[in-house]
């Protein structure tokens, strides 16, 4: 199935990468969904503009060590290639954690919410607003999540730990809604 | 690729495992496979985020259980396809992975069958071990004022659902002759709704916005959009994505009123991020509003304002003006309440759409229903003195929320059926024919069903036409082209 990806996604997606850039002058990455005529399963761009390191080459050394912990709090490490997004990984790994970057990285849901280690999270670039306001509508945010598809893999993360946060809570239900999707 | 392989590896295990007999013999792997027997059957009523949700997550938690999902429409996604704005279309990036659930070898999409009418959930509960109640809100609360029924008042659900392409609302011609329209309601809708009315045509052009809804907007004369919340800007129901965009929208310049915001700014500090982050963007916004500018189309918040009567023109053939009652706040924050203060005032325009939620409807006699709170009684979704009845999404817990608030929603709905198949307290032990004997009572009854591949044509011929277009999709509009093409 084609899938509709206007001109003005692909904009305002662009907006956002010129905002990050502006914003920290350290490249980052950033997903965008790519779309074969027909094809099973999701499959997300390897960002290649913006990503420094994420294309082949790749061998062993430069794999980062990642651990998961998703909802039912099961922690999955996987090998993860420098410059891949976190959501990129998730996605291309197949890792067992359910509804996972339902926009595919368009900054336009929660579902890609993340608990970083607090050391890891103060040396990461600051959000921008777009990933603040989605990050607003998260369940179970704490100080140190982010959304997946906005934190780019680097070699100094090695070893860390990311959590998907296991509490049950509606943030909408705090800010109140009339039902827009 | 890497992934796929896995995939296809854990089908091939689940299919080892699994004997039971198929039900939609589509897949010949299976078919050699299957054996007599009874494997666990779920179906689900509603084709929108909370079925497709509640489908993937069964699928996923249980080796064998086969999930049927059953639609009114011909089309699936719901509310993603018929309530997501046009102009959101990252948003509907979710359809990928619901269709990835409907093609799973142990789903199947039923479209074009309206439960309660082609088939009694009675009739479900006998054919399945489950039945999950997950068709939405279809209906809208009313506003009770006199004159809601002129020419030129609709409700969001009705205005949304014809610039999206709903076939109940298509011959709808909205009254987009004047220039002010008033919108009832502050949340996500009626930001929607004030977006597209405002939108330059060339960011609409290029979305699937219905092709007489386009006509219609290149024609409007609609320059001002009030809308208009019962409380004050620190309870506005919208969320800050909406609003945000409404401050970006080419053309447009905030029209708020200054006095209405005194003592918002001092309030600030005691606020959590969200609601905070919210107020300080609709402050700046109001600031820019006195700031003037050129812009030709104008959009503000009306505060503590709620409809009193609705005034015919002088021919009494259509909407003129409305009448707001002025309120006050008693308390703060959240649980803040409007109180009429007995003073009115009257707002001339031509339409209101009226914008206060959405509501869930009974389904069947049979199911339990609490029209006060307009959901389905129910405890983690099981619902309530019903057993083998489960609900999730808006019809569970009330028209609000996200696609991720309902996907939680739908997760848990799924857990709490799973967790009742282990425990026994679900009965799973008679074999049950599922949709081997739906189907044929639909056939007998006239109807008949799309399936996913079924859809897939429609969807198809919707992307060609949309391409001639220059749009992503050019969406049917009607029931009968649907079936055709589906059919065909």
């Amino acid at each position: 199935m084609a899938r509709c990806v206007s001109l003005r996604s692909v904009l305002s997606s662009l907006r956002s990468i010129v905002a990050i850039s502006q914003r920290s002058g350290v490249q980052r990455c950033f997903s965008h969904p790519w779309m074969p005529g027909s094809q099973q399963h999701r499959a997300f761009s390897m960002h290649p503009i913006l990503c420094s390191s994420s294309l082949s080459n790749s061998s062993a050394a430069d794999k980062v060590l990642v651990h998961f912990v998703n909802q039912d709090g099961v922690q999955i490490t996987t090998a993860v290639t420098e410059g891949e997004s976190l959501l990129d990984v998730v996605i291309k790994k197949n890792l067992d954690i359910s509804g996972f970057g339902a926009c595919e990285g368009t900054l336009a849901c929660s579902t890609c919410h993340l608990i970083l280690d607090e050391n890891i999270y103060e040396k990461l670039d600051p959000m921008v607003d777009e990933e603040v306001d989605m990050l607003d509508l998260a369940y179970g945010i704490t100080k140190t999540s982010r959304l997946g598809c906005q934190v780019c893999v680097k070699k100094w993360m090695d070893g860390m730990t990311v959590q998907v946060p296991q509490e049950i809570k509606d943030m909408r239900n705090a800010v109140g809604s009339a039902g827009s999707q | 690729m890497n992934t796929s392989r896995v995939f296809v590896f854990k089908q091939l295990k689940s299919l080892l495992r699994v004997k039971c007999s198929s039900a939609a013999p589509s897949n010949d792997l299976r078919r050699l496979t299957a054996t007599p027997g009874s494997c666990p059957k779920v179906c689900v009523v509603g084709g929108g985020p909370a079925g497709f949700y509640t489908a993937q997550h069964l699928l996923k938690a249980h080796p064998a259980v086969q999930v049927d999902i059953y639609e009114r429409l011909p089309v699936p996604f719901g509310l993603v396809r018929f309530g997501v704005a046009p102009d959101h279309p990252e948003v509907k990036n979710v359809i990928n992975t619901f269709t990835q659930t409907a093609q799973h070898e142990r789903c199947s999409f039923h479209g074009n069958v309206n439960v309660g009418k082609d088939v009694s959930v009675q009739e479900l509960q006998q054919a399945y071990h489950a039945v999950v109640l997950s068709y939405g809100a279809e209906g809208n609360r009313s506003l009770g004022v006199p004159g809601e029924n002129l020419s030129g008042v609709y409700s969001a659900k009705d205005f949304v659902g014809w610039y999206n392409g709903l076939p109940s609302n298509k011959d709808l011609k909205p009254d987009l002759s004047r220039e002010t329209a008033v919108i009832l309601g502050q949340g996500n809708v009626a930001l929607d709704v004030a977006r597209i009315l405002l939108s330059p045509l060339d960011i609409l052009k290029e979305t699937d916005i219905t092709q007489p809804a386009l006509e219609a907007l290149a024609a409007s004369r609609v320059r001002r959009v009030l809308i208009v919340g019962r409380r004050g800007p620190l309870q506005v129901a919208c969320t800050i994505k909406e609003l945000r965009e409404m401050v970006n929208l080419p053309g447009t310049m905030p029209e708020m009123v200054t006095a209405e915001f005194q003592g918002i700014a001092e309030a600030l500090k005691d606020l959590p991020r969200p609601r905070k982050r919210l107020t300080e963007l609709m402050l700046k916004a109001a600031q820019g509003s006195s700031e003037g500018g050129g812009a030709e189309k104008r959009w503000g918040f009306r505060f503590l304002r709620s409809p009193v009567e609705i005034l015919p023109a002088p021919d009494v053939s259509r909407a003129a003006a409305i009448r707001l009652g002025i309120n006050r706040l008693e308390g703060s924050g959240e649980g803040a309440r409007a109180v009429p203060t007995g003073e009115v005032e009257d707002v001339e325009c031509g339409l209101i759409i009226s914008s206060i939620g959405y509501q869930s409807l009974p389904i069947d006699p049979t199911v339990p229903f609490d029209p006060r709170k307009a959901i389905i009684p129910n405890k983690m979704g099981r619902v309530q003195q019903a057993a083998g009845l489960y609900c999730s999404g808006w019809v569970k817990r009330g028209p609000t929320g996200v696609i991720a608030t309902t996907m939680n929603d739908s997760f848990d709905t799924a857990r709490s059926l799973i967790q009742d198949m282990e425990t026994g307290e679900l009965d799973t032990s008679a074999a049950k024919m599922g949709s081997q004997a739906v189907t044929p009572l639909l056939l007998k009854r006239g109807v008949n069903p799309v399936s996913f591949s079924d859809w897939k044509k429609i969807d198809t011929e919707e992307m060609k036409s949309g391409k001639a277009a220059g749009k992503p999709r050019e969406k049917m509009l009607d029931v009968a082209e649907m079936l055709k093409a589906a059919h065909s």
